[in-house]
């Protein structure tokens, strides 16, 4: 069995004409966390689209498990992701149903277990997450930073090796932020788990990721671990952990000169 | 051939192609919640579930709406059926009409405004929020998960609130009628019985309910899980479902009562 659980070589993506990926080389090691970064429009959410088997890859190869994710059909793929949790940017929890409800889901669609199980399992789930308390409660009744640790509870409900995290720092305040970011690492840790955090927030995602991979308009612009990125000379990676208002990527959208478009005389 | 008609024509044929795209589309995605119904059979409480949502809680647009359709039909075949001396005729005159006609088509109409739009709205809003993505993520299909016992439940519900607006509407008649006209009740009574025939009448009405809901509900799915995942995507979905399927339900009105009752 391979260290990498993901395993990304030569992949290439485009929406019709429109290449987003082009070339792009990646692995993730089993029981790390390795985050995905990258400025908006760069082609991570593709990435992450791709590794979870939503859309097929133009070119190259894309393994989770050894498995050929582009190559699987439906039944594949749904065995596949039977072993694999999503964390949605915003949770995705089902609105129509309780906060046990949502963690039970999956149980209930996959196994045959006893309702008394399920109770117990789900009440673990959430006691990981800590909302064990919660379990009652409407998802219309959850702040954003619950919402975003019961679908955590969901991800991890039928022990899947893989999970996939989307923007998990999106609009979280930063008491949310700090739980979620830890919540992931000892995850990861206790259930042996391998994630893969798609993200912006460089400062919370250093502390708790094992490898990095910065990605700039379709291709791998740097990788390493939080040390070696916070000591990189790259300009683009210097800009992107520093939050700089220009650099590689630009402040202004390309546009003729602005004496030009505003028609001054002397233009 | 000046550039503006090129244009226009090649308008024309985008919007043909996108027409007949959509109705593939649409017929697949058809076949596939029928394909994928065995769920209902198998979990019946996700059927039961939607009985609740879309026919027990249209329930009292449907009988308020029919208790009135009745009351009208009642004062307006009365004042008709007077000047020829047949007033006792109003009972057949109120229950055919419902029957055969208003019952299932109005119910439908209701039906649509009612239940269809929250089916679109729902599923839209399912998919603007990333659940039904979330759903194939965690390996269980959305069309025989979440679309298939709401095409049941809808299905179902169908002829039973046609059945309640036509007996509603025939209670409103004979209010109108018998209570506050004073039309002889042994008389209203009889001749309904005598002149509604089972199979001709009452069972064409309820196949015509069952065809009515089978489009209502197939719009409103196929709107709502196409729908672009935006407000205005959803609003706009909503929208189309209550039109579609308002024209859908006339169109085949029409066609059903030509085969139906050609000839009788």
């Amino acid at each position: 069995m391979s260290g990498n659980l993901v395993e990304i070589q030569g992949l290439h993506f485009a929406y019709s004409d429109r290449p987003i990926l082009k070339g792009i080389d990646l692995n993730a090691r089993r029981g790390q966390v390795v985050a995905i970064m990258g400025n908006s429009g760069c082609g991570k959410t593709t990435l992450f689209r791709l590794i979870s088997g939503a859309v097929k890859p133009t070119r190259g190869t894309l393994k989770v498990d050894g498995l050929n994710v582009g190559d699987l059909d439906q039944d594949g793929l749904y065995q596949l992701r039977r072993r694999m949790g999503v964390l949605f940017q915003f949770g995705a929890l089902f609105t129509d149903m309780s906060v046990f409800d949502n963690v039970a889901f999956q149980m209930r669609e996959h196994t045959d277990l006893p309702e008394a199980m399920i109770r117990d399992l789900v009440l673990m789930k959430l006691n990981a997450v800590g909302l064990r308390g919660a379990h009652d409660l409407m998802t219309s009744e959850l702040s954003g930073g619950m919402a975003r640790r019961v679908a955590l509870a969901r991800a991890i409900a039928l022990d899947p090796m893989l999970i996939l995290f989307d923007e998990p720092f999106a609009g979280l305040d930063p008491i949310s932020l700090g739980v979620i970011g830890n919540l992931i690492r000892r995850l990861t840790d206790t259930l042996g788990l391998t994630s893969i955090v798609v993200t912006h927030d460089v400062q919370e995602s250093l502390k708790m990721v094992d490898y990095v991979y910065f990605i700039s308009e379709g291709m791998v612009e740097a990788q390493g671990t939080p040390a070696e990125i916070k000591a990189s000379g790259l300009p683009f990676v210097h800009q992107f952990v520093h939050g700089e208002e220009d650099g590689p990527v630009p402040f202004h959208y390309p546009a003729d000169p602005y004496p030009a478009d505003l028609r001054l005389s002397y233009a | 051939m000046p550039e503006r008609s090129i244009g226009g024509i090649r308008k024309v044929g985008h919007r043909t192609i996108d027409g007949v795209w959509r109705m593939g589309v649409a017929t697949r995605f058809f076949l596939l919640t029928l394909l994928h119904s065995g769920i209902c059979l198998r979990r019946p409480h996700l059927v039961i579930r939607e009985i609740f949502s879309a026919g027990v809680l249209s329930l009292i647009i449907i009988v308020v709406s029919g208790l009135f359709v009745g009351m009208v039909l009642g004062l307006q075949g009365y004042e008709t059926l007077q000047t020829y001396g047949s007033e006792e005729a109003l009972g057949i005159l109120v229950a055919l009409s419902l029957v055969r006609e208003l019952g299932p088509v109005v119910a439908a109409l209701l039906f649509a405004s009612r239940a269809g739009s929250a089916i679109t709205a729902e599923i839209g809003l399912m998919k603007a929020t990333e659940q039904i993505a979330a759903m194939e993520m965690m390996a269980v299909d959305p069309i025989a998960r979440v679309v298939a016992p709401r095409f049941w439940g809808a299905v179902i519900s169908m002829p039973l609130l046609a059945a309640l607006f036509s007996a509603m509407g025939i209670f409103g008649g004979y209010l109108v009628g018998v209570v506050m006209i004073g039309v002889d009740d042994g008389a209203f009574w009889s001749q309904m019985q005598s002149a509604v025939d089972f199979r001709e009448d009452i069972l064409n009405g309820v196949i015509k309910s069952v065809v009515f809901g089978v489009a209502v509900t197939a719009v409103a799915l196929f709107e709502g899980y196409d729908a672009p995942p935006t407000a205005e995507g959803v609003s706009r979905a909503t929208t189309r479902t209550v039109v579609t399927s308002s024209l859908a339900i006339l169109a085949l009105d029409f066609v059903l009562t030509a085969l139906m009752f050609r000839g009788v």
